[in-house]
């Protein structure tokens, strides 16, 4: 007799999103469970790690920020190749301003964030109107065009970059403000993507000209998406240059384009949550296989393709349906 | 000095050009991204040296061997991860570029890199053009260049398999309505593609000398070509690859060789912001830009 695997959804109220999901204990730990168990560990985890790997959950949480800033993007039906052009802002931004004028990193990283934000979308501003691949060429040109600028014009410490920025006071309030950054943004901006604002944004994905045809002004909200992600982005390299107490040209690097995009596929796009899934098996993935050298960058480009191939929702929704639907068996009548 | 740069620049356009048909062929012509592009280019160079080297076959022998066998790869690619993917614009490019890196960074792992990694010329002699010493091996390459271009655009003109190349880029549908399996030709492609690569490095690479990140460069460059004289047409190319490689050489004699590249993606920039499809694209207005 030939099987079939039925997939049913759990019947709950909460899956409404209904004031039902107030009747039971039940019912509200099954909604609240897998928001409030990561957060939890997140927390806690700071404070259980030795030295190496709390270094190793920094820069989880700052290629999570990227990939969530990634993933708002391609909501917005725009693909980002160069997120380091976002991330290589925020920490010129920050390393101007602190290594000239000697702001502290308080004052500093806001102001990156927000200038950086301003800069990346002002600078993407003129190249809205393309669609797909045209605008993903942009952004990936972008970043390497900026780093032979430097190289050429000598400018901001030129090669050698700028050295001597201000150190984050703690390391605890370094971890605890990086961590605290990214599940804010990962939740909140999550919150954003479904109320009314994010459906616009996810119809301008697509099907662009329907919006348009609503009367909404796409460009708009297409600025405004390009502020938040670039401001998020800018936001991550502003920190982790007064982490490293340096900038310079690699801040430009492949790597910070590269990675988000890989953590994002990974971890399942369209939900930011996957991105963030994503960062966190695959920056410490690539510090477990630093010992290896050049073959983790191999490693990423073999992970890309068999999750585009093979998993292209990604792991986050593949383990979000298996949380909300019983799987069986059942005989197929012939 | 000045007419020295002249004769270098028309070199280095026709260089440029040979690097970037493959590509076109490809992605310009019937619409299938292979990024892994400059990655196969590497890949048929470390074959033929190895073939060279490691196994001992004579030159000629080792070159045809790493043209066929780049384009076994670039067909497999194709038929096990691309076909899947096919119609996904932003798949296509993540997992065949995701390709390309693993391709390069193993031979870097490997420890590919250094000046012993490099490819004999063809005729080891030079002669005199306007004053200039040119060697052998660059005058073979515009030749064989100048060849490969006209016959790139015979090819997508005038035979039915180059015809239905183009097919599939306009409008598959159609294709498919007129018999023309689409999946078949956009494997033949990427497998050209994949051979004009390989065939290109064996030209090319004489010149200098093997490394993985010359990988990376060779795919910007192409796509620069392709970019800025329109997806799709011939002409463009060799209207491109001639404005870059002007463009590049007298930068890199009259200001700095820090400039170069600056000014080829700036080139780019432009052309995406003003023209997205280019110097002589057919305009797709609406696909491109709204």
């Amino acid at each position: 007799m030939p099987k079939r695997k039925e997939r049913i959804d759990r019947g709950i109220n909460v899956r409404s999103g209904d004031v039902f999901a107030l009747c039971s204990w039940r019912e509200m730990l099954y909604l609240a469970g897998p928001r409030f168990i990561p957060v939890f560990i997140c927390l806690l985890l700071p404070l259980l790690l030795g030295i190496y790997w709390q270094k190793v959950l920094l820069s989880v949480a700052v290629f999570a920020l990227l990939a969530i800033s990634w993933d708002i993007l391609a909501q917005t039906g725009m693909i980002s190749l160069g997120q380091a052009l976002f991330f290589g802002m925020g920490a010129y931004i920050t390393g101007i301003l602190n290594h000239y004028w000697g702001m502290s990193p308080v004052v500093t990283i806001p102001i990156a964030a927000v200038c950086g934000g301003l800069i990346c979308t002002a600078l993407l501003l003129p190249v809205l109107r393309l669609r797909g691949i045209y605008f993903s060429m942009v952004t990936l040109i972008l970043p390497l065009m900026l780093v032979r600028l430097i190289e050429a014009t000598r400018i901001f410490g030129g090669t050698e970059g700028l050295t001597g920025m201000t150190p984050i006071p703690s390391k605890w309030l370094e971890l605890y403000v990086i961590i605290g950054a990214m599940l804010a943004a990962l939740f909140g901006f999550r919150r954003m993507l479904s109320s009314d604002y994010g459906l616009v944004l996810k119809g301008i994905r697509d099907n662009d000209r329907s919006v348009l045809n609503a009367g909404i002004n796409i460009y708009w909200y297409k600025t405004q998406a390009l502020f938040i992600a670039s401001g998020i982005g800018a936001f991550a390299g502003a920190f982790l240059t007064h982490v490293y107490m340096f900038v310079g040209m690699p801040v430009f690097a492949l790597d910070y384009s590269i990675l988000p995009i890989a953590a994002a596929v990974v971890g399942g796009p369209g939900s930011l949550a996957g991105a963030t899934l994503g960062a966190f098996i695959l920056v410490p993935l690539s510090e477990l296989l630093r010992g290896t050298g050049g073959l983790r960058i191999v490693f990423y480009g073999v992970f890309l393709v068999i999750f585009i191939v093979a998993l292209p929702e990604g792991l986050f929704h593949f383990f979000q349906r298996k949380y909300h639907q019983f799987e069986r068996w059942v005989e197929v009548d012939q | 000095m000045f007419l020295g740069t002249v004769v270098y620049a028309v070199i280095n356009s026709v260089i440029l050009a040979l690097m970037a048909i493959g590509f076109n062929l490809t992605f310009g012509i019937s619409g299938v991204a292979n990024f892994a592009y400059g990655a196969l280019y590497i890949f048929s160079a470390y074959t033929t040296w190895m073939g060279l080297n490691l196994v001992g076959l004579p030159y000629p022998v080792a070159a045809v061997f790493s043209i066929l066998l780049t384009m076994l790869v670039g067909a497999a690619m194709y038929r096990f991860v691309l076909l899947r993917v096919r119609g996904q614009a932003l798949s296509e490019v993540i997992a065949t570029f995701g390709i390309g890196l693993a391709i390069l960074e193993i031979f870097r792992y490997l420890g590919f890199v250094g000046f012993e990694y490099t490819l004999p010329v063809f005729i080891d002699d030079s002669i005199i053009i306007a004053g200039v010493y040119i060697d052998m091996q660059r005058l073979l390459i515009v030749i064989i260049g100048t060849a490969a271009i006209f016959l790139l655009w015979w090819f997508t003109h005038h035979t039915r398999l180059g015809l239905a190349f183009r097919g599939i880029a306009q409008d598959e549908r159609t294709a498919l309505t007129l018999g023309i399996d689409s999946d078949r030709i956009a494997l033949l492609s990427v497998a050209m593609g994949a051979g004009i690569a390989a065939f290109a490095a064996t030209v090319i690479i004489p010149l200098g000398s093997i490394a993985p990140a010359e990988g990376y460069d060779v795919l910007i460059k192409a796509l620069a070509v392709c970019i800025i004289g329109g997806l799709g047409s011939t002409g463009g190319v060799l209207t491109a690859s001639f404005l870059i490689g002007f463009a590049e050489r007298f930068t890199d004699t009259y200001v700095s060789s820090h400039w170069t590249m600056i000014v080829s993606l700036a080139a780019i920039l432009v052309v995406l912001a003003v023209k997205p499809s280019g110097l002589f694209g057919k305009q797709k207005e609406l696909e491109e830009r709204i």
